[in-house]
């Protein structure tokens, strides 16, 4: 696929991660000039995605996560957040909102909230190997 | 984290700020639930004025303080909702289930 920009970024699974991550995604955004609400929207997903690695994927202490994204043709921005870490196990169990595997301060809420922020979204995981993150969301173009 | 709060007249307000993640969350049920339980409020207010970002942690904070407030037959109001916290909030149905008052629009 062509890509008109990129970025890559790699970091352990520590949870002071999740503003970078997000602060990061907004800084790469701001050339699609986006409107303050998709902004927040896609620093929501990219905060609930990298959430769910620092607290799901390495139970047994601190792992990687990537974050690729790029800029597509008509406005698109492309994300993938992935770890190598324990796997999720149902998918679609993990999809169904309030469901966590989580302690009490969990919602259970966060795949909910990147269904219903970004246009697309798709997990894909395996046992042992990790789990993948595809989301995308098309932003509006300022007349 | 950080945050303020004052008793008046059973009513306990906890005015909280910054960006809520998973971060710092935890921290945050912590404190909010045992000013609940030491307080023991008929209105809990929590003052979302100066909260500029939260998550799916944000919701977890919300379900806990309303949980105490329940096993104390008390009542959750949340105030001061900037757009980014409501759609959140929105899209996670906890506004039908809390008040919410002054949401900024």
């Amino acid at each position: 696929m062509k890509f008109e920009n990129y970025m890559i970024l790699e970091f352990p699974s520590k949870s002071c991660n999740e503003a970078f991550a997000r602060s990061a995604i907004a800084c790469f955004a701001a050339q699609l000039d986006p409107t303050l609400e998709e902004l927040g929207d896609i620093r929501t997903a990219v905060s609930e995605a990298v959430t769910n690695c620092i607290v799901h994927a390495y139970p047994e202490g601190l792992g990687t996560v990537s974050m690729r994204c790029r800029i597509l043709k008509d406005n698109v921005l492309d994300i993938v957040i992935k770890d190598r870490g324990v796997g999720i196990p149902d998918i679609d169990q993990a999809r169904r909102p309030a469901f966590t595997t989580g302690g009490a301060d969990r919602s259970g809420m966060g795949f909910t909230i990147m269904e219903s922020f970004m246009t697309d979204l798709e997990i894909s995981s395996k046992a042992g190997k990790g789990t993948t993150v595809h989301m995308r969301r098309k932003l509006q173009r300022r007349k | 984290m950080h945050f303020t709060s004052f008793l008046e007249d059973g009513r306990l307000t906890v005015a909280l700020t910054g960006e809520i993640d998973h971060h710092c969350a935890k921290a945050y049920i912590q404190a909010i639930v045992a000013k609940i339980e030491s307080y023991t409020p008929d209105i809990c207010v929590l003052d979302f004025g100066e909260v500029s970002f939260v998550d799916s942690s944000g919701i977890a904070v919300v379900i806990n303080a309303l949980r105490s407030m329940t096993q104390i037959e008390g009542k959750l109001l949340l105030t001061g909702i900037l757009p980014q916290p409501m759609r959140v909030f929105r899209a996670s149905g906890i506004d039908k289930i809390v008040e919410i008052k002054e949401a900024v629009s």
